[in-house]
C-alpha cells in the first residue's frame, strides 16, 4: 500500500516486538464484548492496565496500607517509602532534576488548575496575556478563562493550518511585554499532532515567558525529558500511560514551585499551624494537601517499572507502525476523511464518514466489540476549526495489533452498509 | 446484529436520510435550541401554535441518526396535536425508549414512534432519542432559550 499521507516512516531500524507477549500482561484484553473479542482502540481516553500495576495496588492495600508522612509505626513507614519511591521513579522517567519537582495530583486537569490557581493568580495582573493553542483540550482552556474573568487577562490563541499543525511563525509574533505564560498541548488528543514544544519553549524563553506543557497524550507515547525540553511546567496523568486513574503529576521547575503559594490547604502541606500564623511545608508537600491517592501513586510507580521492564523503544515504534498501517487502511474507505494529517503525529486518528454521524459509528462498532471514542473529545473550539460537530477517534496503545486495525476497517464497512 | 437492527430500523434510517419538516420557520411562535453537550448534537425547533394546537412544527441542526430521526418522526407525530396530547406522547415515548414501558400499555397509537423501542437496549443513546422531545417540551411549557439533555 502506498503511504498516501505525508507521515514519516520510522527512521530507525525496526526493533522486534512481541505484541502477543505484551497482550498477556493486560488481563482485560481477554474480555469478550457482544460475543466478540474486545478491540480496545480508545487509549487516548484511558489506557488499560497491566497486571503488574493492578497487583502493586492490591499488594499496597493488602500489605502496606497506612497513612503517609505522619506515622511512626511500621506500616506508615512502609507506605511512605512506597509512595516516595514512586515519586523518584517518575522523576527519573521524565528526567526531572529533583524529586521535589514532581507534585502528585489527581491528573492533568488538576495539574493545570494548580498552575492557574497558584502561579497564575499570584503572578498575573489586569491586561496581561497568556498564549494557548487552537487545539487545546478543555482542561487547558477553561482554567485560563476562569482566571481571565477574575484577573482581566487576555487569552491569545495560536492558529492551526488545515493539517492540524500550529503556525509557529505566527506564534513567534504573539509575544509582547504583557505575555506572562504559554500553555500548550504536547500531543493533541483529537488530531494526534505532535507539537514542536521544544522549539516553542525556546521561543517563549527568548521572550522571558515560562511555558506549561499539557503532556497527557505525550507521556504514554514517547520518552519525555523535561530538562531537555526546558519546560517550566509539565502536566500528565497516570491513567493514560497504563497506570491507575485519579493520579497524575505536575512537574515544575524548583525555583518556580518554591515561589508559588499553596494551591489547596490542609494537612500535610504545613510545617506548623497556630491560629496566628501557619508555616507551609517544603516542596513537594506544600502542594499536596490532605491524604493523597497513595495506592494511585504506588500504582503509577509500578507503571514506570513496567515501562522500564519491557523494551519501550520497540513498543513506541510498534505503535507508530500501527498508526501508519491504520492511516493507510482507513484512507482506502470511500467517504472517510481523516481529521488531522500533521507531519508529526502520535497514536490517535480522528475521522468522519460522509453522511454518517460519529455517534452512530461508535454504536455499530461497539456491536462488534470495537471500542472507539466519538464526540467532540473535550475540544469543541477545535471541532469548530475543522467545521465538524464531532469525530470518531481510534487511538492506539502498545498492545494493539494489525488484526485489530483490520477489525476496525471491517467494522466501518458494516457501518456504511447499515446506512446505505 | 439483532439488537443493532432493532436500533437502526427502516423508519429511523429513512427519517435520518430524508428528515421531514426539516426547514427554518420564519414566523414561528416558539423557537428553541436543543443541545446534547455529550456528543454535540444540536437542533433548533420551530413551533407555530394556534389555540393550544401545534399548527406547524419544523427543525434544523445536526446530530446522529437517532436524534435526527427522532426529531423528524416527532415533528410528524405532533403536528395538529394539542399541547396536552403532545406532552402525553412525550411521556409514552420516554417510557418506551427507557425500556420502562408497561407491556399492558397501549402503544398502538404511537405509530412510527414505536420504531424507537430498540433504543432501550442502548442506554447511552436514550438522550439522542429524547433530545428533540425535551426541546419540544421546553418550547411548549417554558420560555427558556436553550435546553440541554444534561
Amino acid at each position: 500500500m502506498k503511504n498516501s499521507y505525508d507521515i514519516p516512516l520510522p527512521t530507525v531500524t525496526a526493533k522486534p516486538f512481541d505484541v502477543q507477549r505484551i497482550r498477556e500482561d493486560f488481563p482485560i484484553l481477554k474480555q469478550i464484548i457482544n460475543g466478540k473479542p474486545l478491540v480496545y482502540l480508545d487509549n487516548a481516553a484511558t489506557s488499560q492496565k497491566p497486571r503488574a500495576v493492578i497487583d502493586a495496588m492490591n499488594r499496597y492495600y493488602m500489605e502496606e496500607n497506612s497513612n503517609i508522612h505522619r506515622g511512626v509505626h511500621y506500616l506508615s513507614e512502609l507506605a511512605t517509602q512506597s509512595y516516595e519511591a514512586a515519586r523518584i521513579k517518575i522523576q527519573k522517567h521524565i528526567n526531572a532534576a529533583h524529586p521535589q519537582e514532581v507534585i502528585f495530583v489527581r491528573g492533568t486537569t488538576e495539574a493545570i488548575n494548580l498552575v492557574s490557581h497558584s502561579y497564575g493568580r499570584y503572578n498575573f495582573k489586569a491586561g496581561d496575556e497568556i498564549i494557548i493553542s487552537a487545539m487545546e483540550h478543555h482542561s487547558n482552556i477553561v482554567p485560563w478563562q476562569l482566571l481571565r474573568d477574575e484577573k482581566d487577562i487576555a487569552i491569545r490563541i495560536i492558529p492551526i493550518n488545515d493539517k492540524g499543525e500550529l503556525f509557529i511563525d505566527k506564534y513567534e509574533k504573539m509575544f509582547n511585554e504583557r505575555t506572562k505564560l504559554v500553555a500548550v498541548v504536547h500531543v493533541s488528543n483529537v488530531l494526534g499532532t505532535i507539537n514542536p514544544v521544544k522549539e516553542m519553549i525556546e521561543i517563549a524563553h527568548r521572550n522571558s515567558v515560562p511555558v506549561l506543557v499539557d503532556g497527557a497524550q505525550a507521556v504514554p507515547h514517547m520518552l519525555v525529558d523535561v530538562q531537555d525540553l526546558d519546560c517550566d511546567f509539565y502536566a500528565f496523568s497516570g491513567h493514560k500511560m497504563y497506570g491507575p486513574t485519579g493520579v497524575g503529576v505536575l512537574f515544575g521547575k524548583l525555583n518556580l514551585l518554591e515561589a508559588m503559594p499553596p494551591y489547596q490547604s490542609g494537612g500535610d502541606m504545613i510545617r506548623s499551624v497556630s491560629f496566628e500564623k501557619t508555616i507551609y511545608n517544603d516542596l513537594p508537600h506544600k502542594f499536596e494537601a490532605g491524604t493523597p491517592n497513595i495506592a494511585g501513586g504506588v500504582g503509577m510507580g509500578a507503571t514506570i517499572d513496567y515501562i522500564n521492564q519491557i523494551d519501550y523503544d520497540a513498543a513506541i515504534q510498534h505503535e507508530h507502525r500501527l498508526m501508519i498501517y491504520a492511516t493507510e487502511a482507513l484512507l482506502t474507505i470511500k467517504g472517510l476523511r481523516i481529521i488531522g494529517t500533521a507531519k508529526e503525529k502520535s497514536s490517535a486518528i480522528s475521522f468522519v464518514l460522509e453522511n454518517i454521524h460519529p455517534h452512530d459509528i461508535g454504536t455499530i462498532l461497539d456491536d462488534d466489540g470495537i471500542a472507539i471514542r466519538t464526540g467532540h473529545h473535550c475540544a469543541q473550539p477545535l471541532m469548530k476549526c475543522f467545521e465538524v460537530p464531532a469525530t470518531a477517534r481510534a487511538s492506539f496503545g502498545i498492545y494493539n495489533t494489525k488484526e485489530e486495525i483490520d477489525a476496525l476497517v471491517k467494522g466501518i464497512y458494516k457501518v456504511i452498509k447499515v446506512f446505505s | 446484529m439483532t439488537a443493532l437492527r432493532e436500533l437502526y430500523q427502516e423508519v429511523i434510517l429513512d427519517h435520518n436520510k430524508s428528515p421531514r419538516n426539516y426547514r427554518r420557520m420564519e414566523n414561528a411562535d416558539r423557537k428553541i435550541d436543543g443541545y446534547n453537550p455529550l456528543c454535540g448534537d444540536h437542533f433548533t425547533l420551530f413551533v407555530k401554535l394556534e389555540n393550544g394546537v401545534i399548527k406547524d412544527i419544523s427543525f434544523e441542526g445536526a446530530g446522529c441518526a437517532i436524534s435526527k430521526a427522532s426529531a423528524s418522526v416527532m415533528s410528524a407525530a405532533v403536528k395538529g396535536k394539542t399541547i396536552e396530547e403532545a406532552e402525553e406522547l412525550f411521556k409514552k415515548f420516554h417510557t418506551l425508549v427507557r425500556g420502562e414501558a408497561d407491556p399492558m400499555d397501549d402503544f398502538e397509537n404511537l405509530g412510527k414512534l414505536a420504531a424507537f423501542s430498540g433504543v432501550s437496549e442502548y442506554p447511552a443513546r436514550v438522550k439522542c432519542a429524547t433530545l428533540a422531545w425535551h426541546t419540544l417540551h421546553s418550547a411548549l411549557t417554558s420560555k427558556e432559550y436553550r435546553v440541554s439533555t444534561e
